[in-house]
């Protein structure tokens, strides 16, 4: 997988990307949002969890959300997939606000990778993969042609062919998560969104995932948001990361600006100087 | 079948599919040819021997072909009116609980889920053991107040569960599976003191617990296909919902999948199909807990492949079992599916690839 790549570029914030996208991305609430949450506040019974966040995710963009446990953020991606409904606030997908959406159209906008999965039964990679193309699928009719290709190519573009005809539990975690990726790739939604994917994986297996997110962001077009609580990860691979503290976003924006040592006490409550120069590899 | 990864020719026919599967279109050839010949098998043998060629031709000419009449009227009689709703009985009743377990499975993600185990059969036998203790005989249409009640009870008790099992503070899964066996074991409570109570009628009571075909008659049959086929159709119409929680309700929910309301859908689907197949055969076991996995076995997870598969061999192995059940002399039935059925899962336990992740 990771061979698969050229020499990694170098994606040090200080260097790259271009700040233009990165403004343009900030004030992103127009039309060309993929997603938005405005004003969003969400309380279990008697906890908030969310205190009215705002976030816009224009198309193309690659936003790691990281934030210290019970911050809110595994809420944040479900608010944004429907499967919360907030107190206030509105959300949409990709210009509709996702409570007029019904539960195949936000799937065909929103493609998620799951966290930890286990299979009840027996079921080969491919047949995992398939699973991605249900929001596409005729409820009567099943798969088509064009299904079929969409999981041929999502297999092929994360790389896991030799993975395909494997049962899904004799994989390793790392290789799991790979083909949970897979999956919702073969989903073709506009927006990828993931919940700590390196969680559980070695370090070749994060930087792969990691890899993978970048290259389905620039080559094809994909906007990704993800969960990360690797810093030295999101910082590396990621032009913008947005903070979640308390239920609040509490900075957005490039890596330097956001992840200061200031910030990173503030926030996490450990004094650590996050130094530039890319990840041990 | 595979035996030990490897498939026979028929796994290799064209047409894209993981390694090592068989084809689902050939395995329903295959499988529809099988229930065709057990079914002629089921209705030619019994107490009086009749010869295949004869049972064919009646079988035929009954379906409609310009055949002779070669055999006696007895014969006649025999098969199109006391054998032959007997094994379709065994056919509907059979498919009808091996599309139950499946649905059951996937729903609760649980290869040990059968059709009844949400509450149905502990319902069902309530409410036969209740009819049975009735002085008062009741018989609308054909159908005598035991199947009324059975039916009635199966449903009840998996609305009770459904109602309770939900909105409390454990996964919805979860709380559906313990309220399914707190409900079930005040159920079988009831059900040890109706027994008590029942004196001479104890034997009724049993013979409904281990099931049995002998009462099977085309008016019976009549009320209980359209409940089975059409449960079973609508259940098959929502496979996507099914393959999308196999990998768990909120991934399922991410795959476009109305997860709260397919659940309530699909275990109301299931749960009409138990019922109605146990309303006229008694609690008949492993059937619809064998054929879901064996057909899994052979074709993946798939629900579109593995709900019709399931429900032809879930038939065969009924037709088989009552077929077995009559030669040894009209023992009940769910002794011989689970004299088959239980080494028979426990050998699928075992094996390898249907190892399972709970």
């Amino acid at each position: 997988m990771t061979a698969a790549r050229p020499a990694l570029p170098d994606r040090h914030p200080s260097e790259a990307p271009p700040p233009a996208v990165m403004t343009a991305a900030a004030t992103a609430a127009g039309p060309r949002a993929v997603a938005a949450l405005d004003g969003v506040v969400v309380a279990y019974r008697d906890r908030v969890v969310l205190r009215g966040v705002d976030l816009a995710i224009a198309a193309g963009e690659r936003v790691a959300l990281v934030g210290p446990n019970g911050a809110g953020k595994s809420t944040l991606l479900r608010v944004l997939a429907g499967l919360v409904t907030p107190s206030s606030g509105t959300v949409t997908l990709g210009g509709d606000p996702v409570a007029t959406l019904d539960r195949p159209a936000i799937a065909r906008r929103l493609a998620a990778v799951p966290g930890q999965v286990t299979f009840p039964f027996s079921a080969r990679v491919e047949e995992i993969v398939a699973l991605g193309r249900l929001p596409h699928e005729d409820p009567f009719r099943g798969p088509r042609a064009a299904d079929r290709a969409a999981v041929d190519a999502a297999i092929a573009r994360v790389g896991i062919e030799r993975l395909r005809g494997r049962d899904a539990r004799e994989l390793s975690l790392g290789e799991r998560q790979l083909v949970l990726v897979a999956l919702a790739v073969a989903q073709a939604a506009p927006l990828l969104v993931l919940d700590e994917p390196t969680v559980h994986l070695d370090l070749r297996h994060q930087v792969a995932v990691m890899e993978l997110l970048a290259d389905l962001n620039e080559q094809g077009g994909t906007t990704v948001l993800a969960v990360l609580h690797d810093l030295a990860l999101a910082r590396h691979f990621f032009p913008r990361l947005a903070v979640l503290d308390g239920g609040r976003i509490v900075a957005d924006g490039p890596p330097d600006r956001v992840l200061s040592r200031e910030r990173v006490r503030a926030v996490f409550g450990v004094d650590v100087a996050l130094t530039g120069g890319p990840p041990g590899r | 079948m595979t035996i030990g990864g490897r498939t026979l020719a028929l796994a290799r026919l064209r047409g894209r599919r993981p390694a090592g599967r068989l084809h689902p279109a050939a395995l329903a050839v295959v499988g529809l040819a099988a229930l065709a010949a057990a079914v002629v098998l089921g209705v030619g043998a019994g107490s009086v021997a009749l010869a295949p060629g004869d049972t064919l031709g009646i079988l035929l000419r009954a379906a409609g072909l310009p055949l002779e009449q070669t055999w006696s009227a007895a014969a006649e009689t025999i098969v199109l009116e006391l054998r032959l709703p007997r094994v379709l009985t065994a056919v509907v009743v059979g498919g009808g609980l091996a599309v139950a377990g499946a649905t059951f499975q996937g729903l609760l993600r649980n290869p040990l889920a059968d059709p009844y185990v949400l509450g149905t059969a502990s319902g069902a036998a309530l409410g036969a053991a209740i009819a049975v203790l009735i002085p008062v005989r009741v018989a609308l249409l054909d159908l005598g107040l035991l199947n009324a009640l059975a039916f009635a009870g199966g449903l009840a008790a998996v609305a009770v569960v459904y109602r309770l099992g939900r909105g409390g503070p454990l996964a919805p899964l979860t709380g559906l599976l313990l309220t399914g066996y707190a409900v079930g074991s005040l159920l079988a409570a009831g059900l040890a003191m109706t027994m008590y109570l029942s004196g001479a009628n104890l034997r009724q009571i049993f013979a409904f617990l281990l099931g049995g075909l002998e009462g099977s008659s085309w008016l019976r049959l009549a009320m209980t296909l359209p409940l089975v086929v059409g449960g079973s159709l609508a259940i098959l119409a929502r496979a996507r919902a099914l393959n999308g929680l196999l990998l768990g309700e909120e991934a399922a929910a991410h795959l476009g999948v109305d997860v709260r309301r397919e659940r309530g859908i699909l275990l109301g689907l299931a749960t009409l199909v138990t019922a109605a197949a146990v309303a006229i055969s008694g609690l008949i076991g492993f059937v619809g807990l064998v054929a879901p996995h064996l057909v899994r076995l052979a074709v993946g997870p798939n629900a579109r492949h593995v709900l019709p598969l399931a429900a032809i061999l879930g038939a065969v192995l009924l037709v088989c079992a009552d077929l077995v059940a009559r030669l040894l002399g009209e023992i009940p039935v769910g002794v011989v599916t689970a004299v088959i059925g239980a080494p028979f899962f426990l050998a699928l336990l075992r094996t390898a690839r249907g190892g399972y992740e709970l």
